[in-house]
C-alpha cells in the first residue's frame, strides 16, 4: 500500500501538486487520471522519488520514501518497476538485453535462469520474437511492452505505469491493460497507472483518482464515475458523442 | 558566483562517482567496454597526428637551429624535450578531449533526457558511477599507453621526417634523443596524462549528466563540455609544469 499525505511540489513558483492525499492499494489496480499537463507525470515521478517534493509525505507500506536513507531507498527501489510514458528503453542495448538488465544488476541468477524469465516476460506481453532487435527497430507500441517486461522482470512489489497505451491502437491497448491488471492481482501488487484512456478507465479502473488542476479533484471507481456530478470529471470523461452515448446508456440502465 | 556553484555540484557529482558498485561484474564487463570504444579506437588518430606533428617540430627545430654555433645534438634534444614534456600528453590530451569528450558528453546527455539514467536511478542502481566509473576508469587507465605511443610515434616521424628531407643526419638526432637522458621526463608526462585523461573524461560526464532539455541542449553542452574541458586542461598544464620543472 502507498499513501500520499499533504503533498505539495512546485518548480519555482508555478504549483503543479497542491495538498495530494491519496491512498493506493495492494493488489489493485490504481488509476491517476487528469487531462494533459495536469500533473500525473510529476505526481508519479514524486512518488518514486525522481522529483523531489516540497512538502508532504509518501508511505510505502508505512516506510516515508522521502526521510529515508540512501541505502535505505536504494533498497526500496529494486522492489519498484516503472513504465517510463516514452519508454526510456537503454539503446546501447538489445531488448533482451534491456529486460535482463536488472536481473544482471541485482541477482546472483545463471545465465541459464535469466533467459528463461526474460523469455517469460517478453511472451507474457506478446513479444515472443524480438530478442536481438535494436530499440530503435521497435514501433512505439512494441516499446511500451518492452517497457513494461522490463518493469516486471523483478517481481515489483510496487509497479508505476505512465501512460501505458497512450498511442497504441484500441486492441493492443486493451491487452496491455489486461495484463497489468493480471499481474496486479496475480503477484499483489501495488500498481499505480496515469492514463487518460477511457477504454482503461472503464475496463481497469479499481480505485481512480481524477487530478485536475493539480489538485486532487474526484477520487471512486470506475462504477461510480458514469454517475459523477462533478462538472470537470464529466467533462474530462464524456467528451465526445461516444462517451455521452455510453454515460446515457449505463445511466438509463440504473434507472430501469 | 554560478562557476562555484558549478564546481561544487562536478565535486557532488563525483563522490557520488566514486562509490562501491552495485555488481563489480557488471562494472569490469562496461570497463572492457569502455576501453574499447572510448580509447582504443583513439589510437589510429593519436598515432597520424604524432607522426605528422613529431616531422613538422623536427624540421622546424633543424631549419632554426641550423647554425653551426648550435651544437648538433641540439635538434634531437629539444625535439625530445619538447614531444615529451608538452606534445605528448598536453596537445594529444587536448585532440582527446573534443573526440572522447562530446563522445562521453552527448552519450550521457542523450540517456539524461531520453528518460534512461531515470529508469536507471528508479530500478535503485548508482546511476553516476554505474555511467560514468567506467568511462573515467578506462580513460586513466590507457593514459600511459597514449603517452608512450604517442612519444615513440613523433620521435619516430620527427627522425624519418628529418633524415629523409636531409635537414639532419640520423647520427646527430640519436645522439640529441639520448643526451643526459633521464626518466624524469617521462614520469612528468605521465602524470600529466594522467591529470588530463581524468579532466577530459570526468568534465563532459559532468555535462552531459546534469542537461536539462532536448536534443539542442545535448549539442551545447556537448560543445560547452569541450571547451570546459580544453581550457582546464591548459591550466593544470601550467600549474604541473610549474610544480615538477
Ligand atoms: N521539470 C519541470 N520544470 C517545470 N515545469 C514542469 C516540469 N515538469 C513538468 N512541469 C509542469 O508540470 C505540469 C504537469 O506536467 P505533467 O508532465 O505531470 O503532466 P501530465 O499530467 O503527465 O500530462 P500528459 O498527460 O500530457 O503526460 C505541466 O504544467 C508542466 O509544464
Ligand atoms: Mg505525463
Amino acid at each position: 500500500m502507498i499513501e500520499i499525505k499533504k503533498l505539495y511540489k512546485s518548480f519555482g513558483d508555478k504549483t503543479v501538486l497542491n495538498n495530494i492525499n491519496a491512498v493506493f492499494e495492494t493488489g489493485k489496480t490504481n488509476l491517476t487520471i487528469g487531462r494533459s499537463g495536469s500533473g500525473k507525470t510529476v505526481l508519479m515521478k514524486t512518488m518514486v522519488g525522481l522529483e523531489t517534493i516540497n512538502s508532504g509525505q509518501i508511505l510505502f507500506d508505512g516506510k516515508d520514501m522521502v526521510s529515508m536513507s540512501k541505502k535505505e531507498r536504494h533498497l526500496l527501489r529494486e522492489s519498484i518497476g516503472m513504465v517510463f510514458q516514452n519508454g526510456a528503453l537503454f539503446d546501447s542495448m538489445n531488448v533482451a538485453d534491456n529486460v535482463r538488465f536488472p536481473l544482471r544488476m541485482f541477482t546472483n541468477m545463471t545465465a541459464g535462469e535469466m533467459d528463461k524469465r526474460v523469455d517469460f516476460c517478453l511472451d507474457r506481453v506478446n513479444l515472443g520474437n524480438v530478442h536481438t532487435f535494436t530499440t530503435s527497430e521497435l514501433s512505439g507500441g512494441m516499446r511500451k511492452r518492452v517497457a513494461i517486461a522490463r518493469a516486471i522482470v523483478t517481481n515489483p512489489k510496487y509497479l508505476f505505469c505512465d501512460e501505458p497505451n497512450s498511442g497504441l491502437d484500441p486492441q493492443t491497448s486493451i491487452l496491455i491493460d489486461n495484463l497489468i491488471k493480471e499481474i496486479t492481482e496475480e503477484y499483489n501488487i501495488t500498481t499505480v497507472v496515469n492514463t487518460h484512456d477511457m477504454n482503461s478507465v472503464m475496463g481497469i479502473g479499481e480505485h481512480i483518482i481524477f487530478i485536475h488542476q493539480g489538485n486532487l479533484w474526484w477520487e471512486g471507481t470506475r462504477n461510480e464515475i458514469t454517475n459523477t456530478t462533478n462538472q470537470e470529471l464529466n467533462d474530462f470523461m464524456f467528451n465526445n458523442e461516444l462517451t455521452k452515448l455510453l454515460k446515457a446508456s449505463v445511466l438509463e440502465k440504473t434507472v430501469k | 558566483m554560478k562557476i562555484f556553484s558549478e564546481i561544487g555540484s562536478y565535486l557532488i557529482l563525483l563522490k557520488n562517482v566514486f562509490h562501491l558498485p552495485e555488481n563489480p561484474r557488471l562494472y569490469r564487463k562496461k570497463v572492457l567496454f569502455e576501453l574499447r570504444v572510448l580509447s582504443l579506437d583513439s589510437l589510429p588518430i593519436i598515432a597520424v597526428i604524432s607522426i605528422f606533428v613529431g616531422a613538422a617540430i623536427v624540421i622546424q627545430l633543424a631549419a632554426n637551429l641550423s647554425n653551426p654555433i648550435y651544437p648538433r645534438w641540439i635538434t634531437g634534444f629539444s625535439s625530445r624535450e619538447g614531444i615529451m614534456l608538452e606534445f605528448a600528453p598536453t596537445m594529444i590530451n587536448l585532440v582527446l578531449a573534443g573526440k572522447i569528450g562530446s563522445h562521453i558528453a552527448s552519450e550521457i546527455g542523450t540517456m539524461r533526457i531520453t528518460e534512461q539514467i531515470d529508469a536507471l536511478d528508479v530500478m535503485g542502481v548508482n546511476s553516476a558511477s554505474y555511467l560514468i566509473l567506467p568511462k573515467i576508469i578506462a580513460c586513466v587507465l590507457f593514459s600511459p599507453v597514449v603517452i608512450v605511443v604517442s612519444i615513440f610515434l613523433a620521435l619516430t616521424g620527427g627522425w624519418l621526417a628529418g633524415t629523409l628531407t636531409g635537414v639532419i643526419s640520423s647520427y646527430d638526432f640519436i645522439d640529441g634523443l639520448q643526451l643526459d637522458y633521464t626518466n624524469k621526463s617521462l614520469i612528468i608526462s605521465l602524470v600529466k596524462g594522467l591529470v588530463y585523461s581524468f579532466i577530459i573524461s570526468s568534465i563532459p560526464a559532468y555535462r552531459g549528466y546534469t542537461v536539462k532539455g532536448g536534443a539542442l541542449e545535448v549539442g551545447r553542452s556537448s560543445t560547452k563540455a569541450v571547451v570546459e574541458s580544453c581550457i582546464t586542461l591548459i591550466v593544470a598544464n601550467l600549474i604541473i609544469t610549474n610544480l615538477l620543472l
